[in-house]
């Protein structure tokens, strides 16, 4: 195997057409026009030395090595920053040049440690292969003298004000100035690549050092540990500690991250069947190189102590669990299912896919539930998420995806965020999308909170819409007034992409008074000039991208919203071509691809309704089974029929319905009333509280599989080393069947993919020969598009005819009122990701370590509340009770938590309103109060009982957690 | 906000000298400039300040105020002398000049009296050379400095 090592071009490729012949040490190279020196002189086999330029970020040419010799120009030029001319003759190494870099790197030696034995960086170090290309034998200058290398003068023991000590506060990687050679290549990849600008250069000359934040420790400054600038660290200046721990890799296998819907491609470095390090891959096509601090560095979970490895089985929910083998696990699953079966029917057990696994896994467990439960009770998170997008966008396009690849953010002019704060929850996109806005595009944000998004240095909103809770058909709807009342419409794509007579109806309804700014101001709260000029923007700014997330969907009118996005496209031609767009951000790494495989209770494999014929003969014939043609039970249903004792059993893959579906004491309820709650989890989670048969899951590192990330791109995902808990999640559910009796014999996850790809027209062409080949591809990947599909709707909707659909503003039922006069909404952090189940079990708990309740000071003076005060938060639904932080991110009126952490429960407060059309929760909308409080509600303190209890292990000394 | 009562008045201070100049073509100098004319120096607390009005990162503004040495930390004495080290007035005997005159004010170089007197700052060039050795105090022009023009200088900011 050995380690992949990527080639380092030194600057980035150049996208002019144009192309340039030169000649480089008498070799002729042909390049695009505006390429480096340096990099033309690497396409054609030559590396030239240098330490500062590295092809992430732009040239710099501060390191002075890279020098070249160019005929007929002066002097020596150097060759990061100076670009190709036709016929260029180029000499890379002549012995004026070779003096001068020797003497370059003496210089730099002389204020570096020479402890490259015992040194973290040893084998990996640039400044090491450059003293070796340089040829350097000697160090004349000595080590006397200013210098920032030793604590203490070495002659008299003088305390040296030059030397900074190492800073550990990072729990990921270090810094140590004393190895630094300030060729600001950290700096640039936290300007350039992140966009966070936490770091730079203080002071000048022999003073100057990177400095985070004002002169803080890594931890204090406004650094959020991408690890961008220790990936561009040519030194062991910036290294991980799991480096410094463990020593240097010797393989690594290309995988794609477990965490977010951006899917990042990453290089698993490996010592053995141990994990060194995870580093993003540069050729990946969804993070192009870049990273975040979940899937960089937060993947400490799979070796948590609390993770369980061993099969476990109990009677009743409040005995303590017995660990058992395998195969008894599977007999007493599979028995337990077909004697509930034959007391209480065929309808009465059913399952949840899990998002958070492969799509081959996904797909074996609703072919589960359709061949061997023989009924349709399958369901998957993205009830809770996502459906509206589903539906929405099936309704209007044709498809239930995003349009776009992330590339195509590289062509906006003018990009709207709805309900997403992707600097938080898609970190990565974000980055890419701020580097483009750095670039001149513009940037509007539809967002109750002031967040991270809307004010990032150097990228700030050009209008951010502080819409009330619950009001976005009411303002999106008022964006296409606009649009439509002041002629801003693109009527040459409308005729000739869409249905001209519903346009006409849905203009007309739209052009009524009513939807004007003017009147949607009284019930959104935002100014309706703040409303008209964003229209303004959108529809006349160029290229228009909108991209949307969780606050567009998790409302009573989500699908509204999603379809009211896709009429503004439309209506402005955005759509069918890069740089434009509508695309739904998608919160889990796989809920993509748990959706496209089958996973509701409506839906065959590439959303093909089961009440089709033609679609249920495809896989009656191959399954063998009857299958049955009315769709099956939601989530919600399901507990509900498990409250009035008509559902029994669930097998939960990967899920923890109990943290995450919302109003948590009718989810507990349902549970509780159940007779086999199997679940399938890395960890005892809060669903398994209430489970009889707990089958240890395996984590993305032991697996092989594919996940689908937001811009509908397969992923490889390969295993890294052997499950610990025995079984791969696919082999689980394989040997699950097996014992209900079903004859699956799959060997390898790429078998399922055949079938897959043989069962489902979008899928026909993608197998995992396929994907070793491209790297990944995007469906719909078959005749017509062997290559896959970038870009959605080029050149028509995949429907046939666009479709405009009127988007009536219906308020929520869930309304403030005397005794619950604010409006509570949720969203998420960069640090944790969910319900925290993985990352909470790592070091990314120093940034959140609880979830607090943001109030304005506003609000909060009213209510006496102090910051760091405990308050209680109490809905219709529940109370619980959590820190309060003061803060006018949040407006008047609005309170705000996130939903990391196990111990707060946000959901207990929840309600169980929903989308009218899917069933998601209406999560981003709760009328509540807020009190002060002096701790823990009674629910906090029975659940914590509960949890305590309920996590015993006969023969463990203490329950896990 | 856990700042001290003085921190936030500068904050105050900082945030209205911010608000008149942030519409400036590149507003940032300007403002540092005014800080120090008020402050005597650049306060710690009015860098987040500039930093949030102006969308920079703190690191941003930490970068560009430690950069320019002109921009001082802390207050300086109440008198400022800046004296050439540079290569002319090197070779008219300025290293002897520096010599005596740390020596008359009893403090080195990036160093303030302990009663706030003085402040001695090395400079690198006035373009004074045709007077070498030469020095800025309190912003006037002094050149041919020898031990009468040191003892002056050196009488004149104890006064």
């Amino acid at each position: 195997m050995g380690l992949i090592h990527e080639i380092d071009y030194g600057t980035p490729a150049s996208k002019a057409e144009k192309q340039v012949t030169l000649t480089v040490d008498g070799f002729t190279v042909t390049v695009p026009e505006g390429t480096s020196i340096m990099r033309a002189s690497m396409e054609a086999g030559i590396q030239i030395p240098k330490l500062c330029a590295t092809d992430m970020v732009d040239a710099f040419g501060s390191c002075r090595l890279c020098l070249v010799e160019i005929e007929g120009r002066a002097g020596t030029p150097s060759s990061c920053t100076t670009p190709v001319a036709p016929g260029m003759v180029v000499k890379t190494q002549t012995n004026r040049l070779k003096d001068i870099r020797r003497g370059v790197m003496e210089l730099y030696i002389s204020d570096h440690p020479l402890d490259c034995l015992t040194c973290a960086a040893n084998g990996d170090c640039e400044l090491q292969d450059m003293a070796g290309a340089v040829g350097l034998r000697d160090v004349r200058y000595g080590y006397e003298g200013d210098n920032h290398v030793f604590a203490k003068d070495r002659a008299d023991g003088a305390e040296n004000f030059r030397w900074m000590a190492k800073d550990e506060s990072n729990p990921y990687f270090t810094y140590d100035p004393s190895k630094c050679i300030v060729c600001s290549r950290c700096v640039r990849a936290c300007e350039e690549v992140q966009g966070t600008f936490a770091l730079t250069i203080e002071g000048r000359g022999f003073e100057s050092r990177v400095s985070p934040g004002m002169h803080q420790l890594f931890l204090d400054s406004e650094c959020v540990s991408c690890g961008a600038c220790v990936q561009a660290c040519p030194t062991a200046t910036l290294t991980e500690k799991s480096v410094i721990e463990i020593g240097q890799p010797e393989h690594s296998v290309v995988t794609t991250c477990a965490y977010c819907g951006v899917g990042c491609s990453f290089k698993a470095e490996m010592r053995g069947d141990e994990l060194v390090r995870m580093v993003p891959w540069k050729d990946g096509k969804a993070n192009r190189g870049h990273s975040c601090v979940k899937g960089r560095f937060a993947y400490g979970y799979a070796t948590h102590k609390e993770r369980i490895l061993n099969p476990m089985v109990r009677e009743k929910i409040t005995d303590p669990w017995r660990e058992v083998t395998w195969d008894e696990a599977f007999a007493h699953v599979a028995k337990e299912f077909r004697r509930i079966q034959y007391q209480y029917g065929k309808g009465s057990i059913g399952g949840i896919t899990s998002s958070r696994c492969t799509n081959e896994e996904t797909y074996l467990v609703q072919k589960l539930i359709r061949q061997g439960f023989g009924n349709n009770n399958v369901d998957t998170c993205a009830r809770v998420c996502h459906s509206p997008t589903g539906y929405g966008l099936g309704q209007t396009y044709g498809t239930s995806a995003g349009t776009q690849d992330f590339d195509s953010v590289e062509e906006s002019d003018v990009i709207m965020v709805i309900g997403a704060n992707p600097s938080a929850a898609h970190p990565v996109f974000a980055s890419r999308m701020k580097k483009r806005i750095r670039q001149g595009a513009k940037l509007i944000v539809l967002d109750p909170r002031r967040t991270e998004s809307v004010t990032s240095v150097h990228a700030k909103a050009d209008y951010h819409l502080a819409l009330k809770p619950g009001t976005n058909v009411a303002v999106v709807t008022a964006l296409a007034h606009v649009i439509v009342t002041e002629g801003l419409f693109d009527e040459a794509f409308i005729r000739e992409r869409c249905d001209w007579s519903e346009f006409e109806d849905w203009a007309a309804f739209v052009a009524d008074p009513q939807h004007s700014p003017e009147a949607v101001e009284k019930i959104s709260g935002v100014p309706a000039e703040t409303i008209r000029g964003a229209a303004r923007l959108y529809a006349t700014g160029g290229n228009g991208a909108i991209y949307y997330g969780l606050g567009v969907t998790e409302h009573s009118q989500g699908s509204t919203t999603v379809m009211a996005i896709a009429n503004l496209a439309m209506a402005t031609g955005n759509i069918g071509r890069r740089g434009v767009g509508v695309n739904p951000l998608r919160g889990q790494n796989n809920v993509q691809g748990s959706c496209d495989m089958g996973s509701f209770p409506h839906e065959l494999p590439g959303y093909r309704h089961i009440s089709g014929d033609a679609v249920r003969d495809i896989y009656e014939a191959l399954w063998g089974v009857k299958l049955d043609n009315e769709p099956g039970l939601r989530i919600p249903n399901m507990l509900d029929a498990a409250v009035e004792g008509t559902f029994k059993g669930i097998y939960i893959q990967g899920e923890d319905i109990l943290q995450s579906d919302p109003d948590t004491h009718h989810v507990s309820a349902g549970l509780a009333a159940m007779e086999c709650v199997v679940v399938h989890d890395l960890f005892l989670n809060e669903t398994a509280n209430y489970a009889h048969v707990f089958l240890p899951g395996s984590t993305f590192l032991e697996k092989d599989g594919t996940f689908t990330n937001a811009e509908r791109r397969i992923n490889r995902v390969r295993k890294v080393m052997a499950p610990k808990n025995g079984l791969a999640d696919w082999e689980v559910t394989q040997k699950l069947a097996q014992a209900m009796g079903l004859s699956w014999n799959y060997t390898h996850p790429s078998q399922v993919m055949d079938e897959i790809a043989m069962t489902t027209p979008s899928f026909q062409k993608v197998s995992y020969d396929l994907l070793d080949e491209m790297g990944s591809v995007q469906w719909p990947c078959n005749e017509k598009a062997p290559e896959g599909t970038p870009i959605m709707h080029v050149g028509g909707f995949v429907r046939g005819k666009g479709k405009f659909i009127r988007t009536e503003y219906v308020a929520t039922d869930e309304k403030t009122g005397p005794r619950f006069p604010l409006l509570l909404t949720t969203g998420r952090i960069l640090s944790q990701y969910n319900v925290g189940a993985q990352t909470r079990r790592t070091d990314n708990v120093v940034w959140h370590a609880e979830d607090v309740l943001e109030i304005h000071p506003h609000d909060a003076e009213q209510r006496g509340v102090r910051d760091g005060d405990w308050v209680r938060l109490k809905s219709r639904a529940g109370e619980t009770t959590l820190r309060a932080e003061i803060t006018d991110r949040v407006s008047p009126g609005v309170v705000y938590t996130t939903f990391h952490h196990p111990d707060t429960q946000a959901n207990v407060v929840t309600t169980d309103f929903s989308d009218w059309a899917t069933n998601c929760p209406e999560y981003k909308v709760t009328a509540v109060q807020v009190s002060p409080s002096n701790g823990p509600s009674e629910w906090q303190e029975e659940y914590e009982e509960l949890s305590k209890r309920s996590r015993r292990i006969e023969g463990h000394m203490e329950a896990a957690e | 906000m856990t700042m001290q009562p003085a921190s936030t008045d500068i904050a105050a201070r900082a945030a209205t000298v911010v608000a008149e100049r942030r519409n400036l073509e590149g507003p940032l100098l300007p403002i540092l400039h005014e800080l120090q004319a008020e402050f005597g120096h650049v306060p710690q607390e009015a860098l987040p300040v500039i930093a949030e009005a102006l969308n920079l990162s703190k690191a941003e503004v930490h970068g560009v105020v430690t950069f320019y040495h002109d921009f001082r930390r802390e207050p300086a004495g109440r008198h400022v002398i800046k004296l050439c080290r540079a290569e002319a007035c090197q070779s008219m005997g300025g290293d002897a000049v520096a010599a005596r005159l740390q020596e008359l004010l009893g403090i080195g170089f990036h160093e303030t009296a302990k009663d706030g007197s003085v402040t001695l700052d090395p400079v690198y060039c006035l373009g004074l050379c045709a007077c070498a050795p030469a020095a800025l105090v309190d912003g006037e022009p002094v050149g041919r400095l020898d031990e009468e023009a040191l003892q002056a200088i050196a009488a004149e900011v104890r006064a």
